[in-house]
């Protein structure tokens, strides 16, 4: 009898990488973009200079990356809570679909903004 | 053709305990947990502005005006604010249990935990410091 292959290692892994790079990087871009600059405790940088840093290829596939697997790993995340938190046990393959479902297309529409 | 063909497994009940959803609302390392897992939307929501952002940038620059607007309402204020937090949670949550994570090893040596956590902090630290500088300096 064989084992069921499990497909967990490969979201773990997305899962792991996206918690890494979201714990690095998020806090300053949210701090900067979403308090700081609305309310006037730092004065943010001119449109020209945003874009000009923002849309450099190197930092558009920073961003991908970063936007990409932090889905994934919000999504791996917020799938067990559902299970574990609200013990929705029974409806695994449902959250799974929406959950990892949600990820992929916004990575995908993510892709499509950035290119 | 298999001689089992109307074999069928015996699939025995599991008795499980039925959990009320609030079960994690008594202990206070139960709610943590919680949390915990919770910062996920706070990082999801938090990527989604920044591909919303990109999209006023290529947009038009009224757009990318629009959108700083936007952010100055209290109400966005306010959930940037507890976004910041969770985020905050999730960070700190992360690094320390990345030694949990991540055993390395140096010849025999075993890298202390403390090592291992203060290099995500350090590393952190270093990178947000450049973001800073970076956005202020324009």
């Amino acid at each position: 009898m064989s084992a069921k292959k499990s497909n967990d290692p490969f979201f773990w892994t997305l899962f792991g990488a996206g918690g890494a790079l979201s714990a690095m990087l998020i806090p300053a871009f949210l701090f900067l973009f979403g308090i700081a600059t609305p309310l006037g405790w730092v004065e943010g940088p001119a449109y020209e200079s945003v874009k000009m840093v923002l849309l450099h290829p190197l930092a558009r596939i920073v961003a991908f990356f970063l936007v990409s697997l932090s889905l994934f790993h919000g999504a791996h995340r917020f799938r067990f809570t559902l299970y574990d938190g609200l013990q929705l046990k029974h409806l695994f393959q449902l959250i799974a679909v929406i959950c990892y479902g949600g990820a992929l297309a916004g990575s995908i529409v993510t892709g499509y903004i950035l290119w | 053709m298999n001689r089992n063909a109307h074999h069928t497994l015996h699939h025995p009940k599991w008795y499980r305990v039925q959990k009320p959803i609030f079960w994690w609302v008594k202990r206070f390392a139960d709610i943590r947990f919680i949390f915990r897992e919770l910062t996920s939307l706070a990082v999801a929501y938090s990527v989604i502005l920044l591909v919303v952002i990109y999209r006023a940038l290529l947009t038009s620059e009224a757009a990318y005006t629009s959108l700083t607007t936007t952010l100055r309402e209290p109400f966005w204020v306010t959930i940037n604010v507890i976004a910041l937090g969770a985020v905050l949670y999730h960070t700190f949550t992360w690094f320390n249990l990345a030694p949990r994570a991540i055993v390395m090893r140096l010849g025999k040596w075993r890298i202390p935990d403390l090592m291992i956590a203060g290099g995500n902090y350090a590393a952190w630290i270093v990178i947000s410091g450049v973001i800073y500088l970076a956005y202020v300096s324009g």
